[in-house]
C-alpha cells in the first residue's frame, strides 16, 4: 500500500534507460509465503482449466465454416438442355444453393455453358484459373479473356496465354428429366480439385480432364 | 477570476489524489531527449500515431449509418455518399487517411531503417513496429473489403486464390477466410469484426507497447559516423547524451511532431474535400463479367507483382516470398543489432532500401497502367487511323475489319490506341515478313493465342494482307532474304543467254 501523499518527484527523471539490474537493488527479496503462494496456484490452475474448457466450444465455432467440399455442394439446374445451341457458348446464371438471408447479390454465380453436342456439355466457371477474376467470353475470336492479369483461354478451356497455370475450372454435370444440371455451390479455386474432372455421363469415363486439357491450338 | 483559478486548482487536486497520474505524464513529457534527435526526420511515428486516432474516430463515424450486411452494405455506402449530409466526406476522410496512414507507416520505417534506430536496446520496438506495419496492411485491405463492391468481392477473389495454393490446408483456410463456401454476407460479416474489432484492437495494444518502449529506451540519438553501438556502453552513453545535451520532449521536438501531424491532417482534409471518396463501384454481384477489378493503393504493387510471375513460379512465389518478407523485417535488428547507425557508413542498406523504393514505385506505377491486360472493349471502341485504310484495296479493308472482330486490338495497340499486352502493330510489317505473320497468327506463340482455328484460310490471308500494309511510309516492309533471292535468280538468269 503506497502512500497517497507519496511525491512523484522522487522517481528519477524518465530520461534515463534503466537496466534490470538497476531496477532489482531497489526491489525488496522475493516474499516467499508457500501457503499463498500454493493458493495462488491453485487460482491459476483453476482459471487455465476453466479457460480450456471455453476454448474447446469457442474454436469449434470459430472452425465451422470449415467442412467437406461435397457438404456445401448442390445439383442445380441451369435450364433445358435443349434450349443451348449446339457449338456455343453461353453465360448462365443461378442462385448459389449455400446462401443466407443477408448475402444479397453476392448469391448470383455466373457460369459459361459450352454444347458440344446434343448431350455433351461442357460448364466453367467464370473464375480465371490464375486469380479468380472473372474472365469474358468473346464469340467472334472464340475465346476466353481475364481483365485483370491478362490470362487467355480457348472455346474449350484450355490456357491460351497469359499467366495461368492450366485451364479453367468445370463444373461436373448431368441431363436429369432433360435439364442442365451442375453440381456447384462452392468458389472455384485451387485447392478445390472436385471441380477440375467433368465426369459427366457415363461411357465417359476416363475422357480428358476438360480444364486440364493441354493447348489444342 | 482568482476564484476560479483556485476552484479549478481544487477540482485538479481532487482528481489528482485519486487518478495520480501526474507523475508519469511529467515523466514522459519533460524525458530528456538528444538535442539532434529533435528533428523534422522524427515526426513520422506520431504522425502514424494521429492517423490512427482520426481512422478510429472516422470509422466510428461511418460506423453510424453504415450496414455490416452483404445484402445491404453497398446501399449504405451510397446513402452514405449521396443522402446523408457529409457522409460522402466522411467516407472521403476515411479512405484518404487510410492511404496516408500506410504511406506514412512505411516512411517512418524506412527513417527508423536508415537512421539505424533498430539497433540494441531497440530490437524489440522495431519488432513490434513490423507487426504495427502488418496490422495497418491488414486493416487497409480488410477495409478495402468493407467497402462491399466489384473490387472488394473479386479482390477477395484474388485472396481466396492466393490461400487455397497452400498445401493441404487450402480448402481449409479458404472456407475460414470466406465464413463459408463462397464470397458471401458471412464474409462481410467476418471482416467487419476482424475491421472494427480485431485489428484496431491488436493495434492499439501495440501501439502503446510501441511508444511505452520508446518512453522507456529513449528516442534514437542522431546516428553520427563513427559512433558504434556496443551492447556493454551504450546505455551509458545515450544517458550521458540525453543529460548532458538534451532538451525536455516537450516542448522542444514536441512542436514539431504536432504541426506536423497538423499538416498531415490537413492534406487529408484537402484530398477527401477535392479528390472525393473511393467508390463504390459497381455492385458486389459475381454475375456482372463486365468489371475490371483492381486493389487500393497500397496492394497495386502486388497486382503487378503477380502478374510478371511465370506460371512456373506463382505457387512457391506465392507462398514463399511473403513469408520471407516478413522473416527478413524481422530479423533485421537481430543480425545488425550492433555498429554504425549512420547511413554514410552503411551502403548495403542504403542501397537496400532504394532498391526497395524503386522497385515499389515501378511496380505501383505500372499496376496504374497494366499494360499486361487486354483492353476488354477495344475492338468494338478503338478506331483505326484513317491513313491506314485511305489507299486501302478491298482485300486489306476486309482484314481489318477481322483485326478488330477478331479482338486482336484488345491486345495489340495501333496509333496508340488498343491493348498494350502484344507489341503496337503500327510498323509490324517492318519487323515481319508475311510468311512469319501467317505462321504467328495461325499457331500464336509466346503470350499469343493461336487463331488457327478461328480465322478462315480467307480470313487470315485478309488479316495478314492489311498487316503488311503496316508500315512507315519510307520504310519498306520485310522480306525473306532466301525468298528474294530465289525470286531474282530465275530472272537474272534468263536474261543472261
Amino acid at each position: 500500500m503506497s502512500d497517497v501523499n507519496d511525491s512523484p518527484k522522487k522517481q528519477s527523471t524518465g530520461s534515463d534507460i534503466r537496466t534490470a539490474s538497476e531496477q532489482a537493488s531497489n526491489r525488496e527479496g522475493p516474499v516467499v509465503v508457500s501457503r499463498r503462494w500454493m493458493l495462488l496456484k491453485a487460482g491459476v490452475a483453476l482459471n487455465g482449466l476453466v479457460g480450456l474448457a471455453l476454448a474447446v466450444p469457442i474454436v469449434r465455432y470459430l472452425l465451422a465454416p470449415v467442412r467437406k467440399d461435397a457438404s456445401y455442394k448442390s445439383w442445380i439446374s441451369l435450364g433445358a438442355a435443349d434450349s443451348f445451341p449446339v457449338g456455343e457458348t453461353r453465360l448462365v446464371s443461378f442462385k448459389n444453393p449455400w446462401t443466407q438471408p443477408w448475402d444479397g447479390e453476392t448469391d448470383n454465380v455466373a457460369a459459361y455453358v459450352r454444347k458440344e453436342s446434343a448431350t455433351q456439355f461442357t460448364v466453367f466457371a467464370i473464375n480465371c484459373a490464375h486469380l479468380g477474376c472473372p474472365v469474358r467470353w468473346f464469340p467472334q475470336s472464340q475465346l476466353f479473356m481475364c481483365p485483370c492479369h491478362g490470362g487467355v483461354y480457348y472455346a474449350d478451356g484450355s490456357r491460351a496465354s497469359g499467366p495461368p497455370e492450366r485451364g479453367l475450372f468445370t463444373y461436373d454435370y448431368k441431363i436429369a428429366g432433360g435439364q442442365l444440371q451442375i453440381d456447384a455451390g462452392q468458389m472455384p479455386s485451387l485447392s478445390n480439385t472436385a471441380k477440375m474432372v467433368n465426369i459427366s455421363t457415363p461411357g465417359q469415363n476416363g475422357a480428358a480432364k476438360n480444364g486440364d486439357c493441354p493447348c489444342r491450338g | 477570476m482568482q476564484g476560479i483559478k483556485q476552484a479549478a486548482k481544487r477540482v485538479y487536486d481532487w482528481l489528482e489524489l485519486r487518478l495520480q497520474v501526474e507523475g508519469p505524464v511529467k515523466d514522459a513529457v519533460l524525458h530528456k531527449v538528444p538535442r539532434n534527435t529533435a528533428s523534422w526526420w522524427y515526426v513520422f511515428g506520431s504522425a502514424a500515431f494521429t492517423l490512427l486516432m482520426l481512422q478510429i474516430v472516422t470509422g466510428i463515424l461511418l460506423a453510424l449509418v453504415y450496414v455490416p450486411s452483404g445484402a445491404e452494405a453497398w446501399n449504405s455506402l451510397n446513402i452514405l455518399n449521396h443522402q446523408v449530409p457529409l457522409g460522402w466526406f466522411l467516407r472521403a476522410v476515411h479512405a484518404w487517411g487510410s492511404n496516408f496512414m500506410v504511406a506514412v507507416v512505411f516512411i517512418h520505417m524506412a527513417q527508423v531503417f536508415l537512421f539505424g534506430a533498430y539497433k540494441f536496446p531497440r530490437e524489440l520496438t522495431w519488432t513490434v513496429g513490423v507487426f504495427l506495419l502488418l496490422m495497418t496492411l491488414g486493416i487497409a485491405f480488410t477495409g478495402q473489403v468493407l467497402r462491399f463492391d466489384q473490387d472488394a468481392y473479386w479482390g477477395l477473389g484474388i485472396g481466396v486464390f492466393i490461400l487455397s495454393r497452400v498445401p493441404l490446408l487450402g480448402g481449409s483456410l479458404v472456407h475460414l477466410l470466406l465464413g463459408g463456401p463462397t464470397i458471401a454476407g458471412a464474409t462481410l460479416s467476418r471482416f467487419f469484426a476482424l475491421h472494427v474489432f480485431v485489428i484496431p484492437g491488436t493495434l492499439l495494444f501495440l501501439v502503446a507497447m510501441h511508444v511505452w518502449m520508446v518512453l522507456k529506451l529513449g528516442i534514437n540519438e542522431w546516428p553520427m559516423p563513427g559512433r558504434l553501438v556496443r551492447k556493454e556502453t551504450y546505455i551509458e552513453e545515450y544517458n550521458k547524451l540525453a543529460h548532458e545535451d538534451g532538451i525536455p520532449f516537450v516542448p522542444g521536438a514536441f512542436w514539431k511532431d504536432l504541426i506536423f501531424s497538423g499538416a498531415v491532417l490537413a492534406v487529408v482534409g484537402v484530398c477527401a474535400a477535392v479528390l472525393g471518396p473511393f467508390g463504390p463501384s459497381g455492385q458486389p454481384d459475381p454475375s456482372i463479367t463486365q468489371t475490371v477489378p483492381k486493389p487500393d493503393f497500397p496492394f497495386l504493387w502486388i497486382y503487378a507483382v503477380l502478374s510478371y510471375l511465370p506460371p512456373s513460379m506463382e505457387t512457391p512465389f506465392i507462398l514463399i516470398a511473403p513469408i520471407l518478407m516478413i522473416a527478413g523485417l524481422l530479423a533485421v535488428p537481430f543480425v545488425a543489432s550492433e555498429g554504425e547507425k549512420s547511413w554514410h557508413r552503411r551502403p548495403v542498406a542504403v542501397l537496400a532500401l532504394s532498391m526497395v523504393a524503386v522497385s515499389w514505385a515501378v511496380f505501383t506505377h505500372l499496376a496504374t497502367s497494366t499494360p499486361w491486360s487486354p483492353h476488354m472493349s477495344a475492338w468494338s471502341g478503338d478506331t483505326l487511323p484513317v491513313k491506314y485504310l485511305q489507299e486501302a484495296t478491298p482485300l486489306v479493308r476486309q482484314g481489318a475489319v477481322i483485326f478488330q472482330a477478331k479482338q486482336c486490338r484488345n491486345c495489340h495497340s495501333i496509333g496508340g490506341l488498343g491493348g498494350e499486352r502484344g507489341p503496337a502493330l503500327d510498323a509490324v510489317a517492318t519487323r515481319m515478313t508475311m510468311d512469319q505473320m501467317r505462321y504467328k497468327v495461325v499457331t500464336g506463340g509466346g503470350n499469343m493465342p493461336a487463331y488457327g482455328k478461328n480465322l478462315s484460310p480467307p480470313e487470315i490471308e485478309a488479316l495478314v494482307s492489311f498487316l503488311e500494309t503496316l508500315h512507315p511510309e519510307k520504310e519498306p516492309p520485310a522480306v525473306d532474304a532466301s525468298q528474294q533471292a530465289a525470286a531474282s535468280a530465275p530472272a537474272g538468269g534468263s536474261s543472261t543467254p
